[in-house]
């Protein structure tokens, strides 16, 4: 409004004052994630010592109160959930973004989209409470006991599918209008317009749709717990119930003391190491394969 | 809520009207009493021990707090045994210990602020009326699977158990003398109200949570049923009167007789005034 322009040295105080803002930001940004993983190792620290981290891997059960410490059953719980819904929901909310855009009259579209950002707004204990009075109950009558990995994994499918369904509407949005328009110039099917050029030109978007899926069914607690069981055990069947290291920490959190508090730092950690792994593995996938 | 009032302004005022007795009845000591009346209302207290207690005796020193914005309550759990070990060798003021005390602890003045007490739980349409703890023990262990071997319908029982780490756990664990460890669960679960809504959603389940979210519950429609221990009725009132065999006292200890801040503080958590709040952690109050 003032005469900014004209006015380059006041500009340059501006510019130099935003930058250091940014940088301030971005070190804080940084500087929480290291404190928050330096904190973890420091709790984990005792037990790490004096028990040592293969015990974490080769203990007979997860005991904390009579010094067993075998996370592994969890890891499994957490890693059968979490990969499980993502298959249900990466073609579930990649097909509803692509129904969305290229085949729903407007009339049907815009309503199914909002739907689809209700369900992303939705908290996980809405869902936890839901799985528990209706889904338990129903998967109970199948096969019982009814709190089981399959409970978990449709409650995940649900929580996430908006997420990715989100983002691939987003990232199918961003496919320049010429490239359908060529294709529909060749002649294309509109199937074969979306398979073979909306799919290539959009994949780095719906990548990060599935990424970011995923970070949150490894990270999701409460939903988690109030339908899976929470019975520590590598699960033999779908309709076995599983405890997740996220739940294990939540259960047991409050009441725990000395070693078997430390423990459950060392569930965390687990945890961080599997988040960073999958951020690395997305890194170097979209680096080798999408983008480039 | 206005009686609770009402016994706060009393609690508030009374060391002021001990305080004008003092000041009526020994006039030349009079300087002294009130410095000491003063003393009375400031200082620190360090309370350790059960972490059963430690919450509710985190949450009564609060209220003593508001009362006398001087005092600082510091509470830090850590087992039965170090609420012991800390009153003993004068690390804490006051210990807290979450069973009855033993024999060789008759050294330490104990007083009782509440009672925890554990039911086992059914779905109300399950037609089990009663089990024996031999029945109980052998279904949490696994060696009956079936309702049909108590005399119920022909259906796996679903065994619902608690967190490590639980006093219910504990509570549970120690009367049936069991281990952790011993137990085949098909669900664990962490707090009583999801315990309810895990046997509630599942007529073949059995479960085990404190009395009183249990009764609260049960009053209130939750189709769950509360089954009788060694033939005593689950309820709180049985758990008051000490007679329900799956329950403990819960203490705070002192090594001598409490004097000053101290005692102030054991006759506020025994008082009715914190009785809200024992019923807001799920244990009982000794009185009504």
């Amino acid at each position: 409004m003032i005469s900014l322009g004209s006015n380059t040295s006041s500009r340059w105080q501006t510019d130099q004052l935003l930058l250091w803002l940014l940088r301030g930001v971005a070190v804080i940004a940084g500087t929480i994630v290291l404190l928050i993983v330096t904190f973890l190792a420091m709790e984990a620290f005792p037990v790490l010592r004096h028990v040592g981290i293969t015990r974490f891997f080769t203990d007979p059960s997860w005991h904390p109160a009579e010094g067993l410490y075998n996370l592994t059953p969890m890891l499994w719980g957490t890693l059968f959930a979490t990969v499980g819904s993502v298959l249900i929901a990466t073609p579930l909310g990649i097909l509803s973004a692509v129904f969305c855009h290229y085949y729903a009259p407007p009339a049907i579209a815009r309503p199914y989209r909002r739907l689809i950002e209700l369900l992303a707004g939705i908290p996980s204990v809405v869902y936890g409470f839901w799985g528990l009075v209706v889904l338990v109950p129903l998967i109970g009558a199948i096969r019982p006991p009814g709190p089981s990995l399959l409970a978990g994994i449709v409650i995940l499918t649900i929580m996430i599918l908006p997420t990715i369904a989100l983002m691939a509407n987003a990232s199918l949005t961003n496919v320049p209008q010429q490239y359908v328009r060529g294709a529909a110039a060749l002649g294309l099917s509109r199937w074969a317009t979306i398979r073979g050029v909306v799919f290539p030109a959009a994949k780095s978007g719906l990548f990060t749709g599935v990424i970011l899926g995923t970070g949150r069914a490894i990270g999701e607690t409460m939903a988690i717990l109030m339908v899976c069981g929470n019975v520590v055990q590598t699960p033999d069947s779908l309709f076995s119930p599983i405890r997740t290291l996220t739940a294990n920490i939540a259960l047991e959190m409050a009441y725990a003391l000395g070693d078997h508090r430390a423990a459950l730092f060392v569930s965390g950690l687990v945890l961080m190491a599997m988040i960073a792994a999958l951020v690395a593995a997305a890194d170097w996938i979209s680096h080798g394969r999408v983008h480039g | 809520m206005s009686t609770c009032r009402a016994l706060f302004m009393l609690k508030k005022y009374a060391p002021l009207v001990a305080l004008s007795m003092a000041v009526l009845m020994y006039i030349p000591a009079s300087v002294e009493a009130q410095s000491a009346a003063a003393d009375q209302l400031t200082g620190k207290l360090v309370i350790t021990g059960a972490s059963t207690l430690a919450p509710l005796i985190a949450e009564i020193g609060k209220r003593f707090e508001s009362l006398y914005p001087t005092v600082r309550i510091d509470v830090q759990s850590g087992g039965s045994s170090r609420g012991v070990a800390d009153a003993r060798q004068g690390l804490s003021d006051i210990g807290m210990v979450s069973r009855a005390m033993k024999e060789d602890e008759r050294d330490l003045s104990a007083f009782p602020v509440a009672r925890d007490g554990v039911c086992p739980i059914l779905h109300r349409e399950n037609p089990v009326q009663a089990l024996t703890d031999e029945q109980i023990v052998a279904i949490y262990t696994g060696k009956i699977t079936n309702w049909k071997a108590v005399g119920g319908v022909d259906a796996p029982i679903t065994v619902v158990n608690k967190a490590d780490g639980r006093s219910t756990l504990e509570v549970f664990l120690q009367h049936f003398k069991l281990k952790s460890s011993d137990i085949k669960a098909q669900v664990v679960i962490g707090d009583n109200e999801q315990g309810v809504k895990t046997v509630a959603g599942n007529r073949n389940a059995i479960g085990y949570v404190s009395i009183g979210t249990a009764e609260y519950d049960a009053v209130r429609g939750v189709p769950i049923k509360l089954l009788p221990v060694g033939g005593v009725a689950a309820s709180t009132e049985n758990v008051q009167k000490g007679v329900f065999p799956l329950s403990r006292p819960l203490h705070i200890v002192t090594r001598t007789s409490p004097a000053g801040l101290a005692k102030a503080f054991i006759e506020f958590a025994q008082s009715k005034a914190v009785y809200d709040l024992i019923r807001q952690q799920y244990f009982v109050p000794l009185a009504d």
